[in-house]
Order: C-alpha cells, then structure tokens, then sequence
C-alpha cells in the first residue's frame, strides 16, 4: 500500500489551496497513509493542515530567514523523509515546480510532472506539447516523486481532521542562496488560481488605463482577473495575472474574456474552466472555438453595457 | 567565466501536434523543428552578458540525435563560441540529461550554466533543478531579470504566482529562463556563414554517462485531449446575461 508525503505551499501565514488539491489526488490511490511536510516559520501553518481529513501527520520544519521558500534550502530535507515514503507528491505551482525535480534528483528518479489523473498507484496521466497530447505514464519506482495539476483536482474542503503535529528544525539551509525579496501585485481581488470567476483582457485591452474596465467588471462581478501573455508583454498587467501554458493553469467556473485571440499556449491555462465566455471583435478568432458562449463586438461598448445591465 | 547554455531541439512552437492514430506517438516526420525557445532566451542572455564583458566564451551544448546539429548551428550564428553535441537517438529522460550536462560541466568548468525553464515538447521543467542538484550548485528558476553583483553572485527575479521574486546566489550557478527575460536576437545571413566554421564537438552518450542511475519512465500510450464542445455565439449582451442567469452564473 501507498504511503503519501505532501509538500505544503503556503504564503508566510497561510496554506495555498493548492495543499488540499494535492491531497485530493493523493486520496484517489487508496493509500494507507498520507502525510504532509510543512517548511515555515509560523507555528499556525500546520493546524491548518491538520484539519484536513485523511492526514495522518503533520511534520512541521522550522525554518529562519525565509529558507521555507528556497529549494536548495528544504529539497534535502524532502528527500530525506521521502525515503520512508512510497510517494512525493507537491504541487504544479511555480513553489513546486522549483523544488520538487531536487527532491527527484536526490531519490535519483525522474519526476512525473504535472500529474492531471491517477489511474493507480503506478500509472498516471499527464499532458504534454501545452496539452496538445495526454500520455498515460507508468513508474515503480521506490519512491514515485510528483507534481500535480492543481487545476485538475478539487480542493478538499474537510475540517474535521485529527492529524498529530511534529516539529523539528531545518537543518540544511542553504549558505550559496538568499531571499532577496517578493514584489507582488498586492490586488484586494480574489486570487486568481482560487477564484469561482475570472474576468481575463487580453492585447484588445489596448493599454495599461484601458485595463481598468475589466477591474471595474471583474470588481463588480466578485471576481479574479488574468490576462494573457500579449497584455503582460505589452506592459499592460505584471506578470502574476498570466493565464496560460506558462503563467497560471486555472479551473474557475466562469472564465470570461475580453480581447483575447485564444492562442494555444492560453487555452492550456483554460480548459478546465466550468464556463468559458469570449468576447472578440474578431469573429474569426480561436478563442470561439472552445467558447461555451461567444459574442462578436467591441469590449469598449460591451462591458459598459454589462456594468450597467449586471 | 565561460557559460555553458544547454539547449533542445524541438518541434516548432507554431506547429499543431497531432498524436498519431494508433496512439504510439505524435507525428513529427516533415514537421518543422527549432531549438527550444526557452533555450533561445538562454542563448541569448548568454551572449549579453558576454557582450558586457562579464564572460568571455559561450558554449552550447544539446543532447540529441545527430539532426540537432542544426540547432547548434543556429545558436552559434546567433553569436555562440561553440558547440557540442551529444549524440543519443534515444528520447534522454531529465535525470540521465542531467548526468551528461553534469559531465560536460566537469569537462568546460563553466561559472554559470543558463537553459530553459522547460522544453515545450515534454513539458517537464525538471532539467535545470537537477542539474543544480546533482552539480550541488545554487538554482535560480524562471528568471525574467539576472544582474551581476560583487563578489562573484548574482541576483536574478523570478517570475512566480505570487509576483516576481528575487534570490541572490552564488557563482556557478544554474539558471533557467522565462520569457520576459529578454528578446532573442534575428540572426543575420553572414552570421550563418560564419558558424558553419565554428567549432562543433560531437561526443557519444555512452561515452559521457555508461550507466546512469535512474530509471526511465515508461509512456504507455499517447492521446488527444478532449475538445471542448463548441458552444453557441450570442448576439447581445442581454442574451449573454440571460444564459449566465440560467447557468447560476450571476444573480
């Protein structure tokens, strides 16, 4: 039977989602125990995690000086409780994707990445070229080191867990690499990996102050805002409000976009949405192909018009 | 300081894949390839930072079938010293490329390594955060900026879900690229010319790794996505509002 570790994200103070989605998937294989690694320095991080119903045990590592982010810093330590572990599952976000090929490279396997279905303990599913292609994979290996879509799996929303907490400290803080600091775009909105809804602009923005119409939808609708790869590079949002192969893989119930072509790379970042609405002044644009609901006009006209009419 | 820039050939990333119909693959035959264009904005950015003085050779380095000398090629009309080749007709997994940069590493003593974040055919961003590993060297993934600081570090911001973050690491050092780190260069036909004189080393993979550890991962089957449905185009907003009230969507 599985044994399952867990790498949890988190912000400083409080446990990304993307724990309880990883946790999701780590159910689905049946395992006989499944326990999560927390690196931080706040001793509230890992009551938050031991509410989740099906973790056995919460390791808790302490760290200073920021070292919980670092990937050089905590890798080691993964890999060393990994080895009493079947499976080292973290999740598919940028934290992730940094620090779990280490923890692969220190149990000397190759990683699964971006697991989108487990099939069983051993074979899983994963996309490939911006998810142009899905291969089944298959790996039985000691340890099965992983990342998981987020986008993929629900979020276990359970509070009722009892998992036991145990502390220790961090021990292999890197000396060769430093936090320096995090600029973030610091919005009151809804986060966009998280969010029901997300109101998206694309290059049909047109500019940096034309952006504030699609706040103003996104505000009064309650929801996150994204954009696309075009409307970053141009300067119009930073980078954090990226949707696509290379920005943010998100699954909101309600995807609404403005101004957005719909290249490939961007559509990976979509394709779980529950609702995908595009509004384009092109008619001809990809976007509509994979639109549940599509309108043809001016952006300029229409989201005033919702404003108004919402 | 030598850098050492890794790269891959790829299918094109205007190309449409198409997994084959018996689900074995996808179809590559006729179709265009390029060279990664994550490791595009790693040549480039090689060549930068040699243009300010800072390094004084560029080598670029791929592990592939012998058609990637092209690539190489390319790199080295975009400005590369020179170039080698490992040659392997087999897919190479992230682990056993690791193993062979970690060897050509130990041969070119390089002050910093830069390659892509991910390859856009496997998708798998695992390359470079091995190789730091295996190297026992710093990472600094997803770099949108990288700046030179005094005593032999650089600080290099991230591009990461929460914003743009910044580490500072010491020199060697692996670095993976995003895409706002820079523009790559055109590269000009004189250019080309002059690269096919450039130095091309190809060495075989069994000579540089015999055994590596690690076992490769088995791809059992290959398929298509689901397509999404096509939906319904509306005509007015009031319509488009209608449908969002009946799917519970607003209120």
């Amino acid at each position: 039977m599985s044994k399952v570790l867990i790498l949890a994200e988190h912000n400083g103070s409080q446990v990304n989602q993307s724990t309880a989605k990883v946790l999701t998937a780590a159910k689905q294989m049946n395992a006989a125990s499944i326990d999560v690694v927390v690196f931080g320095n706040d001793a509230g991080l890992a009551p938050q995690v031991a509410v989740l119903n099906g973790v056995s045990q919460v390791h808790y590592v302490q760290c200073d000086d920021n070292h919980d982010q670092l990937a050089a810093s905590i890798a080691p330590s993964i890999a060393q409780m990994g080895k009493n572990y079947s499976h080292v599952f973290g999740p598919s976000t940028t934290f992730g994707k940094d620090v779990m090929p280490r923890v692969a490279a220190l149990l000397e396997v190759n990683q699964l990445s971006d697991v989108m279905e487990i099939i069983d303990a051993n074979n899983f599913k994963r996309p490939i070229y911006a998810g142009n292609a899905i291969i089944t994979v298959k790996t039985d290996t000691t340890q099965i080191v992983a990342t998981v879509r987020t986008a993929s799996f629900p979020a276990d929303k359970s509070t009722d867990g009892q998992a036991t907490v145990t502390e220790s400290a961090l021990t292999t803080a890197a000396t060769h690499t430093s936090f320096v600091q995090l600029a973030s775009g610091n919005s009151d909105r809804p986060d966009l990996q998280t969010a029901s809804k997300v109101i998206s602009g694309g290059r049909g923005v047109g500019s940096e102050e034309n952006f504030e119409i699609v706040y103003n939808l996104a505000d009064k609708m309650g929801a996150a805002t994204g954009a696309s790869r075009a409307a970053v590079d141009a300067g119009y949002v930073p980078n954090d409000m990226q949707v696509g192969q290379t920005g943010k893989i998100i699954a909101p119930d309600l995807y609404m976009c403005f101004g957005i072509s719909g290249a490939i790379q961007h559509l990976t970042g979509i394709k779980d949405a529950g609702t995908i609405v595009a509004i384009n002044k092109d008619g001809d644009a990809p976007i509509f192909e994979v639109a549940d609901v599509g309108l043809v006009g001016d952006l300029f006209k229409i989201i005033p018009e919702m404003m108004e009419k919402l | 300081m030598k850098i050492l820039v890794a790269i891959k050939r790829v299918v094109d990333y205007n190309v449409r894949v198409q997994v084959k119909p018996d689900g074995s693959g996808v179809a590559t035959d006729g179709v265009k390839m390029s060279i990664n264009p994550f490791d595009e904005i790693a040549i480039e950015e090689a060549l930068r930072i040699k243009e300010q003085g800072k390094a004084n050779e560029v080598i670029v380095v791929t592990i592939g079938s012998n058609d990637s000398q092209q690539q190489l090629r390319t790199a080295m009309a975009m400005g590369a010293d020179r170039a080698i080749l490992v040659e392997s007709n087999a897919a190479v997994q992230p682990l056993q490329a690791a193993q062979v940069l970690l060897q050509v590493i130990e041969q070119e003593q390089p002050g910093l390594v830069i390659t892509g974040k991910q390859a856009i055919d496997d998708d798998n961003n695992q390359t470079p955060q091995m190789l730091a590993t295996l190297w026992n060297r710093p990472q600094a993934t997803f770099a949108s900026k990288v700046e030179f600081i005094e005593g032999n570090k650089i600080n290099v911001t991230r591009e990461v879900d929460a914003g743009l973050e910044t580490i500072q690491v010491e020199l060697p050092a692996v670095v993976s690229t995003d895409l706002r780190l820079n523009e790559p260069r055109f590269v000009k036909l004189p250019d080309i010319m002059k690269a096919k004189r450039k130095p091309l080393d190809v060495k075989a993979i069994a000579d540089m790794v015999a055994a590596p550890k690690g076992q490769a991962i088995e791809v059992l089957k290959y398929e298509a996505p689901q397509a999404r449905q096509k939906g319904v185009m509306v005509e007015t907003v009031d319509e488009l509002i209608e449908i969002l009230k009946d799917k519970g969507l607003v209120s």
